[in-house]
């Protein structure tokens, strides 16, 4: 099979450019994503090819084309809306929390708000605080809404289609750091994966890392500086925030008996913490240690790039938390 | 050159599985240095060597199984090295004392109470699935107890093809138990001599020394039993020993298996040497010391064939009495029930006293009943006077 190199930001290009090519329903809304090309250029060139009535460039207010996108999802479209970073998705939370994720209960099941929306999320890139944060965790917290954390150009470019199909809105959380990380995928096919389950990047036999999004980077990097020193440590990428695949984090803590969380969010009422607490109400009597957690720093995220580096986790960090977690 | 030969760590033994080896080739090597651990039906068996000189070649490599007397390695006599013989290393680094506490004049150190036992729930669960309890586990480094201190478990581990790390095989040695028994009683005409002694005084002296001590210090009546049995046994010697090839040989000292019975249904009796002349507390650590490693299986071979005699003992608030069976190619082994209270004549009156019945089952080419006798009867009055052991 002949295979071709891309970065993720071109797969999300070519995961949009597949949605508006094979349903007439889906569209694109957001800041800047039509005359700029996107935020993060995702969107690039796809005004030409689809026209400005399905990449649309929406005014400056998250609350007014979310809302839109969910009026449109109820009166039958596949709106896919950009938010540029989850910082900004704040003002959208109204919208998500309090109409996208509760309207199929509160209608008794007769409506659907089949809406995805991507946002940019996480630290790295100097872009100061109020740009930087992961608050994934956050729309974690929320029934009703699935959220996804592609944390590799194949799932960058095969997760939007699986998401447009889920009749529930779907939020795409898109690591900032991601965008320029080249992979190769095949050259033809079905692209579309799974949504529904974690996936193992490393086998190991000693710890658990359980990392998502940019963060899995870095754990693969730890498991190859531990390799070193014989720790043979076990990576789950979480890939999917909501619903958590507990089965797949709980059969490697089984296994391995340590785990270690990576979360570039703050420890403080964390998706880590979640899964921490999931891992000793299902796995306790696997354990052989305290459930450690590498966590960013509680600041706000620094704009000088050596304070911004040493607020979030790192390989060393999570290799330390692994030797913790051995005892070694 | 001496060749170094898997050991038969029992008269039931016929192979073992190499497992590691602790020195390389150009290690020197003492007697009664530490060289390889081997698995044996018996669990993991540290064996050590009994000559003094340099590895040269290691014959067999870790994973093998070989049978009982397979060359595992050469060792070079001291003669044996030339300049150009292989560089010798060092082996015994000096090792840093920890610092002693210094105890300013008049202070005693209070005993300190022992620290909460800290075990990891995967460890705890291990534990219990190897019938090992924790309080008998040294914990890490860091005090705590974890699965890196427990022999690999019988775990619903998804691992794939268990790396068998050394530990107890509990089937097998159910195995080696019955290859064992089964030789004893097949081949050793057995004659059992029983005799019930008063043990009141051993109790009552016990009591008044562990009020005495710290509790780590304190005294299980194990100690002071088997020292007396060692005493007895000097006086009897037709009853300490081995058979082997039609003839008895007396051993000098007194080195006893002690029974240790293994949660989930092992056996196993390692030798603590030199009974005789042990003091009590001596003893006591000993045993400490020993049964927590047999239940870990992890014994020295040393432990496995110096055995002359075995005691097992039936322990505190077990049955009566005990009929065992020699462990060959030893000559007779002490069993002994639970102390009770019983009633019991002293001078005219019946009073109420701790009493013992105790076993001796010997090997009838070697001694008969009077030897039992005379060596229960001695044994009678030695515990009457626990003091003087």
């Amino acid at each position: 099979m002949t295979v071709r190199r891309m970065n993720y930001r071109e797969a999300v290009r070519e995961a949009l450019r597949e949605a508006l090519a094979r349903d007439k329903r889906v569209f694109l809304m957001g800041e800047d994503v039509n005359r700029y090309g996107g935020a993060y250029a995702c969107s690039l060139g796809l005004p030409a090819e689809f026209g400005d009535e399905r990449i649309r460039d929406a005014p400056l207010s998250e609350s007014a084309f979310v809302g839109a996108g969910i009026g449109a999802a109820l009166g039958g479209m596949r709106p896919i809306v950009e938010i540029m970073t989850i910082n900004f998705s704040l003002l959208a939370l109204d919208q998500i929390v309090n109409s996208a994720a509760t309207l199929r209960h509160m209608s008794g099941g007769q409506f659907s708000v089949p809406i995805v929306i991507r946002m940019a999320t996480g630290a790295g890139r100097q872009l100061a605080a109020q740009h930087s944060h992961s608050l994934e965790g956050w729309y974690g917290h929320i029934p009703g809404i699935r959220v996804l954390a592609p944390a590799t150009v194949a799932d960058a470019r095969g997760m939007l289609w699986p998401a447009l199909l889920d009749p529930d809105p779907v939020v795409i959380m898109e690591h900032a750091t991601l965008y320029n990380d080249e992979d190769e995928l095949p050259a033809e096919g079905d692209m579309s994966v799974d949504i529904t389950k974690a996936a193992k990047r490393r086998e190991g036999s000693d710890a658990t890392v359980i990392a998502h999004s940019a963060s899995v980077k870095k754990a693969l990097n730890a498991a190859e500086m531990l390799a070193g020193e014989g720790i043979d440590c076990e990576v789950i990428d979480l890939r999917i925030l909501r619903p958590l695949d507990d089965e797949t984090i709980v059969a490697s803590v089984r296994k391995t008996h340590r785990a270690v969380i990576v979360d570039e969010a703050w420890r403080s009422g964390s998706l880590a913490a979640e899964i921490s607490s999931r891992i000793t109400e299902q796995a306790f009597y696997d354990l052989d240690g305290a459930v450690e957690r590498v966590c960013s720093a509680e600041v706000p995220i620094p704009y000088p790039k050596h304070l911004e580096q040493a607020a979030l986790p790192q390989p060393q960090s999570i290799a330390a938390a692994v030797r913790k977690a051995m005892r070694r | 050159m001496i060749e170094f030969k898997m050991p038969s760590l029992g008269a039931d033994m016929e192979a073992a599985t190499l497992v590691e080896w602790f020195k390389e080739p150009g290690d020197r090597v003492e007697r009664g240095d530490i060289i390889a651990l081997v698995e044996t039906q018996k669990g993991a068996i540290e064996i050590e060597v009994f000559n003094e000189g340099i590895i040269g070649e290691q014959r067999v490599q870790p994973g093998r199984k070989v049978p009982v007397g397979t060359v595992l390695a050469t060792i070079l006599g001291p003669a044996e090295e030339g300049p150009s013989g292989p560089a010798a290393k060092t082996t015994k680094a000096v090792e840093p004392r920890p610092p002693e506490r210094l105890v300013s004049a008049g202070e005693t150190p209070a005993p300190a109470a022992p620290p909460p036992l800290r075990v990891t729930p995967a460890a705890r669960r291990r534990a219990a699935a190897l019938g090992i309890s924790p309080e008998n586990l040294s914990p890490g480094p860091d005090g705590i107890i974890g699965l890196e201190q427990l022999p690999p478990g019988p775990e619903r581990e998804a691992s794939p093809p268990r790396s068998r790390r050394a530990g107890l095989d509990l089937d097998e040695m159910r195995k080696a138990i019955g290859a064992a028994m089964a030789r004893s009683h097949r081949e050793i005409p057995h004659y059992w001599v029983v005799h019930a002694i008063d043990s009141t005084a051993l109790f009552d002296w016990l009591e008044a020394q562990n009020v005495m001590r710290p509790i780590e210090r304190r005294l299980l009546y194990i100690a002071p039993l088997m020292k007396a049995i060692a005493l007895a046994l000097k006086q009897v010697p037709e009853l300490n020993g081995h058979y082997e090839q039609g003839a008895f040989r007396p051993s000098p000292v007194v080195h006893m298996g002690l029974a240790t019975a293994l949660r989930g249904g092992g056996l196993i009796a390692p030798a603590i040497r030199d009974i005789d002349s042990k003091s009590v507390d001596e003893l006591m650590s000993a045993i400490a010391e020993l049964v927590p490693r047999a239940r870990l299986g992890r014994l020295r071979s040393s432990e496995m064939t110096d055995g002359t005699v075995t005691l097992t003992n039936l322990g505190e608030g077990n049955a009566d009495s005990v009929f065992p069976l020699i462990y060959p190619n030893q000559v007779a082994i002490v069993g002994c029930g639970t102390a009770s209270p019983r009633p019991w004549v002293v001078g005219n009156a019946v009073a109420i006293r701790q009493v013992i019945q105790v076993t001796l089952a010997g090997d009838h080419r070697v001694s008969h009943g009077r030897h039992a006798a005379q060596f229960l009867t001695r044994l009678s009055e030695l515990l009457a006077h626990p003091e003087a052991l």
